[in-house]
């Protein structure tokens, strides 16, 4: 994959270019050191490198350290999950739907709502498993549903419009959203109803500890990944939605309904981020309006770190950038002895985000996109 | 001229397609039943419009028939086409949308009486049900419904049946009624600034809403005044353009001055709550400049343009405040200006250098990045012992101009401080628009490979955009962290950046007048992110109403309503050419062909 300004010949290096370099060298050093800090503190916590930057660092434990790279992993998943819808359509459209982390936070808020309504009924603790494919369901739909009237309401007429403005549309759909999400259903946060004890016992499996609930989000997450691959791989439907994506006009030509395809494409990236929105209701049991927009931030990172319009790549960014934020803070940044090293989770995404940007702008598998989105 | 052009008639715009009538009707319906539910009814009821017959409440529903009939009626006329003789088929058309809109509406009355919902929405009330059968029983609320949704969508349909003459003086003097009542606070300040309480009395109820001899004196003179001196105006106005260019401009001039002197005088007349206002106005006209010169000058969207005030408003904090925890050297203001000026400038480089090569929608990501790292930054334990984290920096001086002190307990100096400040932006976005810069600027923002080649340095030219975005927005930081006297990063959220967004776009991306007009329109009167505005009882739904507003600006005026010239023709390039193509104004390749 070349680089945008490969092609532009130029004989003298700007400044921006030595800046850039800079910034590069800054970060690979600086993730140098506090990856080597780290390792000297754990194989010796007296060692002079260990104690160079950050005297009081306390380095992790293996059962710790596992136990970050698991919270990790199943945060990942979800953003993996939600990161298909932003790549699925950065594919077919050549535009960032800003607005489909508000599909994930719709999707969570319809499974908070059905899942007390069961929970009232008495249902949630007797049959679980029922309800929960229940609220999946319902969720699903109803993400569906939104992400498919945005795409007809605000999307299809801007079809040919210039690049930006799709994206400030959808920055637009993203804040009414939120907004509507408040006026709606009132602006406090809302909980889920206590899962069953059984579910959130922690199991060993192959040398991890593991929460019942993190292995119920990471076997969905498989599960919708295989799905989603077959529809895409095996299917007519799936054939159709990479010849769109590949180029729209000779699609049409070649007999394929453009308009459906690229419905399909919204619904099927809806019904990732419905499934996505229960995976947060599990994970964290709590939903508000502006739950949609970290995640679906971190989401998009997500699919530029595995290339974007690559789906296999999509998940495989979240895994990695879940894994590096939640474990980034105490393995890189305490070593180089900043403080409160947890709050900067957040910061570590974007950072993400910026570096494979710098250093790799076409992802790590490659982006599978048609040469006029590539610009 | 081409043979193609010859050959096309004038073509009459098709008639009335029903499905699209009965489309318009059904997403009437759900507006209606979703502005309901989403509480606007019952939350805006207590803000009249004219005393004892219209509330927003109401407004907030009855607009929906009028104007959704409206829209249905109306026909796109291309170029080559000859408007329909309209009839009363449309007066149908119009009813049955408006039938639809209140459908809606009785479909949801009978919902909430028979079944509660209250649990996940919280607008499901009885309190809702009242209103909407306007406190007499609910059959007769019904009633009521289907014969205002009908009436009001026959008018919305008869506005296309009437001539244009008076279509435009009805929305005029309705606009007229509803900008007075709302303009209500600032208006009654105003008027008691020059002792005229007796008018205010006469036009005003005492707690709120136009009196009905008010709204009717109002109406009067919107409809009179166009027609007595509509003409004269007309004629100077033509005098103006006629004039020479050495003349028009001394006439420009003049007008600017006056323009000027009245803005420097009308603070003295004006109370502190509509001080207050204008001050949060100025500000944020501030940054809708600064933020103008980025989006609407160079094309970059820059989501985390709130980094920029941020680092503003806490380096004068840092520099001026005996508080802040590490660094405290107590500089006066405009000393600390000027190092937040260069060090923002600075900033602006840092954020700007590693983006500018990106494509424009992941430049927007990281930039929204860059704004949320910057907010952990001040936020975060790490750096307390230099920006206090959540606690924020407390006790920052006003500043000291000689005269007085302009600090937040005085909003009057506030706004006059704002005041010099927007002026001088303004020079600057001008003189920059017309400058060697802002040709380069336009010339990126319409094709960057092309202004490249045209020998402009892309790289320098956007950021230098990036530079002077920057430096206007610290101008805001800077006046903010004086005014309010401390400062905490709950003040500079994402939301802020993307309101800002919603000024520029709404305005008119690269109009300077249109940015000011937004801040005015949007700011002034639905409010900022924190700063509430003439409608305060809108504050729980304006956002809501940004992001609307962002979406059906986006699709239907992208841009803007006080358009750049060049920046439509970019908007509407194809529009632009087919029309052209149309009138036989360019040859086509086709038709070198065909001949």
């Amino acid at each position: 994959m070349a680089t945008t300004h490969d092609a532009k010949p130029t004989s003298r290096v700007l400044w921006v270019d030595r800046f850039l370099t800079l910034i590069r060298i800054t970060f690979v050093v600086l993730i140098s050191v506090g990856l080597i800090a780290f390792i000297a503190q754990q194989i010796d916590p007296q060692n002079p490198l260990a104690r160079w930057l950050n005297p009081d660092a306390t380095g992790l434990t293996a059962p710790q350290f596992k136990g970050l790279l698991v919270t990790g992993l199943a945060q990942g998943a979800m953003y993996g999950l939600i990161a298909l819808g932003y790549s699925m359509v950065y594919g077919v459209l050549g535009f960032i739907n800003f607005a489909h982390g508000e599909v994930f936070m719709v999707g969570a808020m319809s499974g908070m709502i059905t899942s007390n309504k069961l929970a009232d009924a008495g249902l949630w603790e007797d049959a679980f498993l029922f309800c929960l494919l229940f609220v999946v369901v319902t969720s699903i739909v109803i993400s569906t549903a939104v992400a498919v009237i945005m795409e007809r309401i605000a999307y299809r007429p801007l079809r040919g419009a210039p690049r930006l403005i799709p994206l400030i549309t959808s920055i637009g759909v993203s804040f009414f959203l939120q907004n509507m999400s408040v006026v709606l259903l009132g602006p406090g946060a809302k909980s889920y109803p206590s899962l069953p004890s059984w579910l959130s016992q922690k199991r060993s499996l192959i040398g991890f500890e593991i929460e019942g609930t993190k292995l119920v989000v990471l076997l969905t997450a498989a599960v919708s990944m295989a799905g989603l691959w077959f529809l895409v791989e095996r299917t007519k439907t799936g054939k159709a939605m990479r010849a769109v994506a590949e180029d729209k006009e000779i699609a049409a030509l070649m007999g394929i309904d453009v308009n459906r395809t690229i419905v399909t494409t919204f619904a099927v990236g809806g019904a990732m981020a419905g499934v996505a929105g229960i995976l947060w209701g599990i994970l964290f049991r709590s939903v508000i309006h502006t739950t949609g927009f970290l995640p679906g931030i971190k989401a998009f990172s997500a699919a530029v770190v595995g290339g974007i319009g690559n789906l296999g790549g999509a998940m495989a960014g979240g895994l990695s950038l879940g894994a590096a934020e939640a474990t980034a803070p105490l393995v890189l940044l305490e070593p180089l002895g900043v403080d409160g090293v947890s709050q900067l989770r957040d910061a570590v995404a974007f950072a993400v985000l910026i570096f494979v940007l710098l250093v790799r702008p076409s992802g790590l598998f490659g982006e599978r996109l048609s040469d006029e989105d590539r610009a | 001229m081409t043979a193609t052009s010859d050959n096309l008639s004038m073509l009459e715009a098709p008639g009335i397609n029903w499905r699209r009538q009965i489309r318009f009707a059904l997403v009437g319906g759900l507006s209606s039943v979703f502005i309901a539910l989403a509480g606007m009814p019952v939350g805006l009821d207590g803000r009249n419009i004219i005393q004892p017959v219209l509330s927003m409440g109401y407004l907030a529903l009855l607009w929906v028939p009028f104007v959704f009939a409206s829209l249905a009626g109306s026909v796109v006329i291309l170029e080559g086409m000859s408007e329909r003789e309209r009839d009363a088929k449309d007066l149908a058309a119009g009813a049955l949308v408006g039938l639809g809109s209140s459908a809606g509406l009785i479909i949801l009355m009978v919902l909430i009486q028979n079944f509660n919902l209250r649990d996940p929405l919280v607008n499901w009330s009885p309190q809702l049900l009242d209103l909407l059968s306007f406190d007499r029983s609910t059959g007769l609320g019904m009633l009521l419904w289907l014969i205002l949704g009908t009436t009001l969508g026959l008018l919305g349909g008869a506005m296309h049946v009437v001539p244009a003459k008076v279509r435009s003086r009805i929305l005029a003097v309705a606009l007229a009624v509803l900008a007075v009542s709302v303009l209500e606070t600032f208006l009654t300040d105003l008027l008691e600034g020059f002792g005229l309480e007796t008018l205010t009395d006469f036009i005003y109820y005492k707690r709120g809403g136009l009196e009905v001899s008010g709204a009717i004196v109002v109406a009067a003179l919107a409809l009179l005044i166009p027609l007595l001196v509509g003409s004269k105006i007309e004629g100077i106005k033509t005098r103006v353009v006629e004039m020479p260019s050495e003349e028009r401009r001394r006439v420009n001039l003049l007008l600017l001055t006056v323009g000027a002197a009245l803005m420097l005088v009308l603070p003295f007349f004006l109370g502190k709550i509509t001080n207050e206002l204008l001050a949060n106005v100025g500000l944020f006209v501030l940054l809708a400049l600064g933020l103008n010169i980025v989006v609407g000058l160079a094309g970059i969207l820059d989501l985390g343009y709130v980094a920029f005030f941020a680092v503003g408003g806490y380096t004068t904090a840092v520099l001026t405040s005996p508080n802040s925890p590490g660094f405290s050297p107590e500089l006066p203001w405009p000393v600390a200006l000027i190092i937040v000026v260069v060090l923002t400038g600075i900033v602006g480089l840092f954020i700007g250098a590693p983006v500018i090569r990106m494509r424009g929608d992941y430049l927007a990501i990281v930039t929204l990045g860059f704004g949320e790292i910057i907010r952990l930054l001040f936020l975060s334990d790490w750096l307390s012992g230099w920006f206090g984290g959540a606690q924020g920096i407390t006790n920052i001086p006003g500043v000291d101009v000689g005269i007085g002190t302009v600090k937040g307990t005085d909003p009057r100096s506030v706004f006059l401080l704002v005041l010099v400040f927007c002026a001088i932006a303004i020079y600057v976005s001008w003189r920059l628009e017309h400058s060697r810069l802002g040709r380069a600027w336009m010339a990126i923002r319409e094709d960057e490979d092309v202004a490249e080649a045209m020998g402009v340095n892309t790289t320098n030219t956007k950021l230098m955009a990036f530079v002077v975005g920057a430096v206007l927005a610290s101008f805001s930081g800077a006046i903010f962290s004086a005014k309010v006297g401390s400062i905490f990063p709950t003040s500079f959220l994402m939301l802020v950046s993307i309101i800002i967004l919603v000024v520029v776009i709404v305005g008119g991306m690269g109009n300077i007048v249109g940015v000011i007009a937004g801040a005015l329109v949007l700011i002034g009167v639905l409010g900022g992110p924190k700063q509430p505005g003439l409608l305060q009882e809108f504050s729980q739904f304006k956002l809501l109403i940004y992001g609307a507003l962002l979406v059906w600006m986006m699709l239907k005026r992208p841009e803007g309503l006080v358009p750049n010239v060049r920046r439509t023709r970019e908007l509407h390039q194809e529009e632009f050419l087919q029309d052209a193509w149309l009138k036989g104004e360019i040859d086509t390749d086709d038709d070198e062909d065909s001949q």
